[in-house]
């Protein structure tokens, strides 16, 4: 089958340059300059899909953005699928693979089709509520079902090879279209000088003038685009941006637009190139300039393929040369659709009838249809049409002046093209995107754009007015507003000289009456895409759904990516309708972003792989890395989680981690930690403040660990900080914690205390700290150091300046593992260095690295918390056992003093943390296990708290765990069970959290 | 995505750059311990959440770590003003509704 539906010449196309391109498996051919969308009408496809929810077969019906049915699927490869592009949109090249999104198992012979007709009635609106709610067991299997029915397209389930570009964009203007309106907006911001972005969706500038006959200079009219676009390419400041959707108007003027770069190349981007891009915008001004979409008539099985918008067929013979179809049938409410027909007759094709739903229309058009011996019906309406997979004909009747019923006949006339222009509707939909309510105009018979707080300005068919000239003279008027407002001075265009138009007053008509009632003629589609009909609105409105908004999602009106572009006026006009309101007094539901779909790609651009979230690493990372570290994120940190040696399982690298750090030594990479640095001379006071204990008599050289509370005196974070002169300290925080806590200090000082004088700086990347522990960690240290490491020099919480190593280092003698244990941190560029000194002076004594998990359980065995682990925002120091850390003596009301007071916070039986000890010691209970008293009690047994930390201990031969238990402090003793979900109950008694060393002898050695 | 005027750093900078920490002028009462719980609980949990004008205290986290507070109409998104720590607002419900 060749191009059948092919013109000799006309359009712009290249009909030097033939294309091929597949379509379900089949090859076809097209010329360059094709949409995929002309070139399947050139051939003659005329089933694209099928539909939603009824799995009817659907065709082609617009040429635009607005596209309700012939959403497919592109990719020749598997790794180049894209679902959801639109047919009306995508360039035609060499070698496009194309396929239906819906029908299964085939658009022809569709499974689902026999359901959807046999069992019409059985899907009214809200038919997937009503019917699958219940049982809900079955919902998967349904979900399953429809999913794969619906055809809601499918990504690929490979990588995708191309890369794409995100770019932030500043400008005085940015123009959205280039139609008439905004190529006069845009030169006229332009000349003075202002930087302009202007961006249109389409492959070349010039919007509907590209379509049209009209003249503009007693020229064609695209002979002034390519002067106009010639001088804007010339203009340093302005920036011409084809192929690019202004898809989403978000606040204080930020725009989005995704622009395609190769996708009318190929599937898969040139080699060095970027196949989208998405820039981000933030523009001083916005002028709108998104003309109007066609709106559709609402009949009798309008959805047959055939039944296209008026001005989609003249644009197809107008602008790509092709006639979609041999006898047409124009039904119109305006004089906009008569054009349809003069093209149509012009490309030598036969225009079976005009029909005109206006009583007595008059003027040119009808002047023109007259003399051109078109059969012109007056007063009346397509009511149905036969066909199934194609129009076949129409059966026409005459409506009453108001077009709210059917008088006399019906007249049946064979047609394979229905061609219904029911007035247009402004492209509102950015301007609505922040929020601001379209406003009904009469006039129009549309929605306008309401009032925004927005710098915006909108021109052309957007505001109202569908003439070229109109357009033109508005265009240039807001391009002089937007140069006036930021002060950029004057500029003036000439306007070309426009043929001129008388327009007729339209009819203001949305759906044509039936003989029989809405709810018992033939399926009459408001919104295609979603297979919305008028009397499935009907229906929901009788049904109580009153509001438009819930209208729109019981019956999926203007849903997803259709976003309502044809069928929501309608909608709304069909539910005001039967709710006995007007359409103003319907309203209208909000258009949200995106306009048209956006590719995942756009979004994300190069924020994948490697680049999808910053890494920090610590100066010793590499060293981790070659000796096997697996690793752990710790916020972006990544800590070494563990170091396996060969042949060892997880459980057996941390006993062997954990033995030799209590046998004799193991070291940390605690560099993570946070390390804020605290100065000025009342830095003390406001640490007395913010932590829970006592820091007045702290002096220089010593250390000191402190709980941080929030108001409420809830623990949020905590560690030690240390005494580094009078006005001096250095707070660390949890790894995680860092920049909360450096905030949550910020916040305190200059909203609350900006009369202490204290500064605050994050330094927890100027250190590099190695935490050495065990029984020989002070042997190791004095080999690296001249400075006396004693017990008696350097004592428990103390800290010293001295050379480690040779290099200068601050040495902080506290532990975390309940061993004699020094913090060594050293200028973060010698971490590495000092780190393999370590080792090399270390390998007698077996320094073994150890990573977080192993640190864990270190900490565990001596009950230390882990603050966001053992605590969740709900736990006060009280409930940690922890009473010795809050000091109720200072002269100040720290943070959390007033919370922790609270009724609630000191009541009996809190949940409070305490050790648990399973009766089988081999049994290591799993972290968030929840608690019971009585394991025999009914479903639901009373829980009364969680396990918060949970391991084996190589050291002590037996699991440890630590939990909150419901008054377990006064519980010491008595058991706990845990029922699992694998259905063990485990049995635990309540003991100290400190199941080593009790009375810390390790440490203090 | 906001447009947020930095009084610190003299200018305009992405929404991105800032954290929102939610009412502004939640003094901390001088004496908590005189406070009963129900007053405590009072400044601990309760918010106003108006249609219209909120002030709201915010800091430029990835800027320059300054706190400042924003007079915000939480309809419209539309920033009326920002001001410093200390400072009371020009734009109130008040003068607003008036005009
Ligand atoms: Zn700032």
């Amino acid at each position: 089958m060749t191009q059948k539906n092919r013109l000799q010449s006309g359009g712009r196309i290249d009909r030097s340059k033939a294309l091929t391109f597949t379509y379900n498996g089949k090859e076809y051919k097209g010329f360059e300059g094709d949409t995929l969308a002309s070139a399947m009408l050139a051939n003659g496809i005329d089933v694209i899909g099928r539909s939603f929810k009824y799995s009817r077969p659907r065709g082609i019906v617009a040429a635009g953005a607005e596209e309700p049915n012939a959403v497919m699927q592109l990719g020749a490869t598997e790794a180049t699928q894209v679902p959801n592009v639109r047919a009306t949109q995508q360039e035609l090249f060499d070698g496009l693979v194309s396929g239906a999104t819906n029908g299964w198992p085939s658009v022809d012979n569709d499974l689902m089709g026999v359901v959807g007709k046999v069992g019409g009635k059985m899907m009214p609106p809200g038919f997937y509520y009503k019917t699958f709610m219940y049982p809900q067991s079955m919902w998967e299997t349904y979900e399953k079902f429809i999913r794969k029915a619906a055809g809601l397209g499918r990504s690929s389930l490979e990588n995708d090879p191309d890369s794409y570009e995100k770019i932030n964009q500043h400008c005085d203007v940015l123009v959205v279209g280039a139609g008439p309106a905004g190529l006069t907006a845009a030169l006229t911001a332009g000349r003075a000088g202002a930087r302009v972005i202007l961006a249109d969706e389409q492959s070349e500038f010039g919007g509907s003038l590209l379509s049209s006959r009209e003249t503009l200079d007693g020229a064609e009219a695209s002979q002034w685009v390519e002067k106009v676009t010639a001088e804007l390419a010339g203009m340093k400041e302005v920036m011409l941006l084809p192929r690019s959707t202004v898809n989403g108007y978000h606040d204080h003027n930020f725009l989005t637009i995704h622009q395609r770069n190769t996708d009318h190349i190929s599937d898969k981007a040139p080699a060095g190139q970027a196949r989208q891009t998405l820039h981000r915008v933030r523009a001083k001004w916005v002028v709108l300039a998104t003309g109007a979409h066609e709106r559709p008539l609402v009949y009798g099985n309008n959805d047959v393929p055939g039944c296209m918008i008026a001005s989609a067929v003249s644009t197809y013979i107008n602008r790509y040369g092709v006639v979609p179809g041999n006898e047409l049938v124009v039904m119109t409410t305006n004089d906009g659709g008569y054009q349809a027909a003069f093209d149509w007759q012009d490309a030598g094709r036969k225009v079976v009838a005009i029909v005109d739903t206006r009583q007595n229309p008059q003027g040119a058009q009808v002047a023109e249809a007259s003399k051109r011996g078109i059969n012109l019906i007056k007063g009346s309406g397509v009511i149905d049409v036969a066909g199934s997979k194609r129009v076949t004909g129409v059966s026409i009747a005459t409506l009453n002046a108001e077009g709210t019923a059917v008088q006399g006949s019906v007249t049946k006339l064979s047609a394979d093209t229905v061609a219904t222009s029911g007035g247009w509707s402004p492209v509102i939909h950015l301007a609505g995107h922040t929020g601001s309510r379209p406003v009904w105009d009469d006039k129009v018979v549309g929605f306008l754009p309401g009032p925004t707080v927005e710098k915006r300005l909108v021109a052309g068919a957007i505001a109202g007015d569908f003439t070229t000239a109109g357009a033109l003279a508005q265009g240039a008027e807001a391009g002089r507003k937007a140069l006036a407002e930021l002060g950029l001075g004057q500029a003036e265009i000439e306007l070309p000289a426009t043929e001129e138009v008388v327009v007729h007053p339209p009819m203001t008509l949305f759906q044509i009456p039936h003989l029989k009632k809405t709810s018992e003629a033939p399926k009459q589609f408001v919104d295609y895409q979603n297979d919305v009909t008028a009397a499935g609105i009907e229906l929901a409105c009788r049904e109580g759904f009153e509001s438009i908004e819930h209208v729109k999602r019981y019956t999926a009106l203007g849903f997803g990516t259709d976003q309502g572009k044809l069928g929501n006026i309608a909608g709304m006009a069909i539910a005001a309708k039967a709710t006995g309101r007007t359409i103003p007094e319907t309203g209208t539901t909000i258009f949200r972003p995106n306009y048209t779909p956006v590719t995942f790609g756009a979004m994300v651009g190069r924020d994948r792989g490697e680049l999808f979230d910053p890494k920090r690493y610590t100066a010793m990372h590499k060293w981790h890395v070659e000796n096997g570290a697996l690793f752990e994120d710790v916020g972006q940190w990544k800590r070494p989680w563990y170091f396996p040696k060969a042949g060892e399982t997880m459980q057996q690298s941390l006993d062997r981690e954990c033995k030799a750090t209590r046998e004799s030594i193991g070291i940390l990479d605690a560099s993570t930690l946070g390390k804020i640095d605290i100065q000025g001379k009342d830095a003390r006071e406001f640490l007395g403040r913010v932590y829970t204990n006592a820091w007045a008599k702290l002096a220089v050289g010593k250390c000191r660990y402190g709980l941080m509370c929030g108001e409420d005196g809830m623990v949020f974070d905590d560690g030690v900080t240390s005494c580094l002169g009078e006005n001096h300290f250095v707070m660390t925080t949890t790894s995680g914690g860092a920049a909360r806590v450096y905030e949550w200090l910020e916040l305190y000082h200059q909203t609350e205390w900006p009369d202490l004088e204290v500064y605050f700086n994050t330094v927890t990347d100027h250190w590099s700290t190695m935490t050495i522990s065990g029984p020989n960690a002070r042997k190791l240290l004095q080999e690296l150091t001249d400075y006396d490491v004693s017990k008696e020099n350097l004592g428990f919480m103390d800290w010293r300046e001295m050379k480690v190593a040779g290099v200068p280092a601050r040495v902080f003698r506290i532990s975390f593992t309940g061993e004699l244990s020094f913090e060594i941190n050293v200028q973060a560029n010698f971490g590495l260095q000092v780190w393999e000194k370590l080792f090399e002076h270390g390998a007698k004594y077996n320094l073994t690295p150890y990573g977080t998990e192993t640190m864990h359980i270190l900490r565990a065995e001596k009950g230390f918390i882990i603050a966001g682990q053992d605590t969740d925002g709900s736990v006060h120091p009280y409930d940690l056992g922890m009473g010795w850390a809050v000091s109720q003596q200072k002269p100040f009301s720290f943070i959390g003093k007033r919370g922790m007071a609270r009724e609630d916070c000191v009541r009996e039986n809190r949940k409070q943390l305490v050790g648990l000890k399973t009766t089988d010691p081999t049994i290591v209970l799993p972290e968030g296990a929840q608690g019971v008293f009585d394991p025999k009690a009914p479903i639901p047994m009373p829980m009364v708290g969680h396990i918060t930390s949970s391991y084996w201990s190589a050291n002590l031969g037996h699991s440890i765990a630590m939990g909150l238990v419901k008054g377990g402090l006064d519980r010491m003793g008595e058991k706990v069970y845990y029922p699992l979900a694998d259905g063990r109950v485990v049995e635990a008694e309540i003991c100290s959290p400190i199941f080593l060393d009790p009375k810390g002898e390790r440490q203090n050695v | 995505m906001l447009h947020i005027y930095c009084p610190h750093c003299c200018e305009y900078r992405e929404e991105e750059e800032f954290h929102v920490k939610g009412q502004a002028h939640l003094a901390r009462p001088l004496d908590p311990e005189a406070c009963s719980d129900k007053e405590w609980g009072e400044y601990l949990y309760f918010r106003k959440n108006p249609r219209g004008l909120h002030h709201e205290l915010w800091v430029h986290a990835a800027g320059c770590r300054k706190f400042f507070n924003v007079t915000r109409d939480t309809v419209s998104y539309e920033i009326k003003e920002v001001y410093l720590i200390g400072e009371k607002p020009s734009v109130v419900a008040a003068s607003v509704s008036a005009k």
